[in-house]
C-alpha cells in the first residue's frame, strides 16, 4: 500500500538562508514517526510545507496522493494539522472555536455536534467547553489544538509540539491517544522529548541544520551510541554538527 | 462541502467575533453619534427646510472613510499575529473563500451599523414628506461605498502584520478614491495633465455616490462598484498567497 505521507526532495529556502535541504520520507499508515531535531533545524518550516502553509522552494509533499500544493483542499481534507504552539481565536469558546472548524471541514447538525463533543471527550476538555479560549491554561489551549486536529478522524495527522505545556498526567494522556489512533492513522509528531518518541514513535527522523541526519526506530538509534541512550546519540549527532558549522 | 458553505462559515466566525469583542459596540455608538452631529450640526438638517437626507449621506463616505479602515485593519493582521492564520489556511478552503468570508462579515456588519440610522429616516419622515424612493438609492449607494473601503482596507491589512500601518494605508488610498471627486483635487491634477484629471474623476467613489444619493441607478455606476470591490478582493487573495507564512 503507497504511503499516506510522501514528501520527495522538499527544500525551502528564507532569502540566502536554507532552512530545509532537499528532505525526503514517507509515512505509511499504522507508523507514528517522532520528527527530532534542534530548534531551528527545519522542524516546523517541514511540517508547515506538509500542511500547504509555506510553498517549498523545491520538492514536493503529497497527503494520501493529493500534493499539498496543486491540489490543496483535497490534501488537507484528509490532514488534521496542529501548527505550532496551538493557535486558537482568544474570544472564542471552546465549543464555537470547534463547531467552526466542523462547519467548514462541511459538517453541520447533528453530525457537527457529535464530531465536535467526540473530539472534547477525547482530549478531555468537555469541562471548560462554555470558556473562552483565552481564559484557559497552557495545557488547555494545546489540547483545544488538538482537538481541531482530530475533529475530522483524518488518515494523516501532523501535530508540531503536541505535549508542550502539559503537565505530566496530561502529556501520558496524549501519548495514550496518539498510541491508540497510530493502527489507523499515519502520524508525525514533532518534539523536543526524547522520552516520548521512545514511548510512542514506531520510527524516528532526527533533522539538523535542514538535512535528515538519522532516520530508524527511536531503538536503533538508541543502539548507535555506546550509553544505549536516545538522548546521548540525539546530543552527538546535532551538537557535532553545530560544532562543526 | 460548497464553497459558498465554507465562506460562510468563515463569516460567521468573523461576525461571531465582532460581537464578543467591543469592537461593535464601539462602532456602532461612534458611527451614529458621527452621523448625528454631522446631519444636524454640520449639514444644517433643520435649516435647510426640506425632506430629504442629502446633508446625512453628503458626510457617510467622510464618516465611512474613517470607521472603516478601522474594522478591515485587524481582519489579517489579528490573525498573523495570534497565528491563527496558519490554522486558517490550513483548513481545506481555498485563500479566495477565506478572503470572501470575512469581507462578507465585515459587510454585513457595516450594514447593520447603517440599518441602524433609522431614526434619521424616521425623523425626516414625520418632518415631511421625502422621496423614500430616493432615500433607499442613498442608502444602497452608501452600501457600495461601505463595501469599496471594505475591499481596500481588508487588502491592506493583509500586506502587513502591523495594524496601525493597515489602518493608515487604508486610510490614505481610501482617501484618494474619497477626494478624488472634488474639484479642488481635479483642479490641481489638471493643471499638470487634463487627461489625469478627468481619469482621476471617473475612478473617484464620491462622483458614484453622489448619483445615488440623487435616486439614480446607473448600471455603469453598479459595475464601477463591483469591479472595484473585485479587484481589491482578488488583490487580497493573491497577497495572502504569496505572504499567509511571512
Amino acid at each position: 500500500m503507497a504511503a499516506l505521507i510522501e514528501i520527495a526532495g522538499l527544500s525551502k529556502r528564507f532569502g540566502g538562508f536554507t532552512a530545509v535541504d532537499a528532505v525526503s520520507f514517507s509515512v505509511a499508515r499504522g507508523e507514528v514517526l517522532g520528527f527530532l531535531g534542534p530548534n531551528g533545524a527545519g522542524k516546523s518550516t517541514t511540517m508547515r510545507m506538509l500542511a500547504g502553509f509555506i510553498t517549498p522552494s523545491a520538492g514536493s509533499a503529497r497527503i494520501c496522493g493529493h500534493d499539498v500544493q496543486d491540489d490543496p483542499v483535497a490534501a488537507r481534507r484528509n490532514l488534521g494539522f496542529l501548527p505550532e504552539g496551538a493557535p486558537t481565536y482568544p474570544e472564542m469558546t471552546v465549543a464555537g472555536f470547534l463547531a467552526f472548524v466542523g462547519r467548514v471541514r462541511g459538517f453541520h447538525g447533528a453530525e457537527l455536534r457529535r464530531r465536535v463533543e467526540h473530539a472534547m471527550t477525547l482530549t478531555a476538555i468537555g469541562a471548560v467547553a462554555l470558556q473562552p479560549v483565552e481564559t484557559l491554561s497552557k495545557g488547555f489551549k494545546r489540547r483545544v489544538g488538538l482537538a481541531q486536529a482530530l475533529l475530522h478522524d483524518p488518515p494523516v495527522l501532523v501535530l508540531d509540539e503536541p505535549t508542550d505545556g502539559l503537565d505530566p498526567n496530561q502529556k501520558h494522556d496524549v501519548r495514550t491517544l496518539i498510541a491508540g489512533m497510530a493502527p489507523a492513522k499515519a502520524i508525525v509528531i514533532s518534539t523536543h522529548i526524547l522520552e516520548e518518541v521512545e514511548a510512542v514513535c514506531s520510527r524516528a527522523i532526527i533533522i539538523a541544520e535542514g538535512r535528515i541526519v538519522a532516520d530508524a526506530t527511536p531503538a536503533e538509534l538508541a543502539r548507535r551510541h555506546p550509553s544505549g541512550r536516545l538522548e546521548e546519540m540525539f546530543r552527538d549527532i546535532t551538537a557535532a554538527r553545530a560544532l562543526a558549522a | 462541502m460548497s464553497g459558498i458553505g465554507r465562506t460562510l462559515a468563515v463569516a460567521r466566525r468573523e461576525l461571531a467575533s465582532y460581537a464578543a469583542t467591543p469592537v461593535a459596540v464601539v462602532f456602532i455608538v461612534i458611527f451614529l453619534l458621527l452621523q448625528g452631529v454631522m446631519t444636524f450640526n454640520l449639514g444644517g438638517f433643520f435649516a435647510r427646510d426640506q425632506a430629504d437626507l442629502v446633508p446625512f449621506f453628503s458626510f457617510l463616505p467622510w464618516v465611512f472613510l474613517l470607521l472603516v479602515p478601522a474594522i478591515t485593519m485587524r481582519l489579517w493582521a489579528e490573525e498573523r499575529r495570534l497565528g491563527t492564520v496558519e490554522l486558517l489556511l490550513t483548513l481545506p478552503l481555498r485563500q479566495s473563500e477565506a478572503v470572501l468570508g470575512k469581507f462578507l462579515a465585515a459587510w454585513a456588519f457595516c450594514a447593520v451599523a447603517l440599518a441602524l440610522t433609522f431614526p434619521f429616516w424616521i425623523t425626516v419622515n414625520l418632518l415631511g414628506s421625502p422621496d423614500n424612493g430616493v432615500i433607499a438609492c442613498g442608502y444602497l449607494g452608501a452600501l457600495l461605498v461601505a463595501g469599496a473601503f471594505l475591499s481596500v482596507g481588508a487588502a491592506m491589512s493583509a500586506a502587513t502584520k502591523n495594524q496601525v500601518i493597515a489602518f493608515v494605508l487604508a486610510l490614505a488610498i481610501c482617501f484618494v478614491f474619497a477626494a478624488a471627486a472634488y474639484p479642488l483635487v481635479t483642479d490641481f491634477i489638471a493643471r499638470g495633465s487634463p487627461a489625469l484629471a478627468e481619469f482621476v474623476r471617473r475612478i473617484s467613489i464620491g462622483e458614484r455616490f453622489a448619483n445615488f444619493t440623487r435616486g439614480v441607478i446607473e448600471a455603469r455606476d453598479v459595475i464601477y462598484f463591483a469591479s472595484f470591490m473585485l479587484f481589491w478582493l482578488v488583490l487580497n487573495t493573491v497577497i495572502i498567497e504569496h505572504r499567509k507564512a511571512d
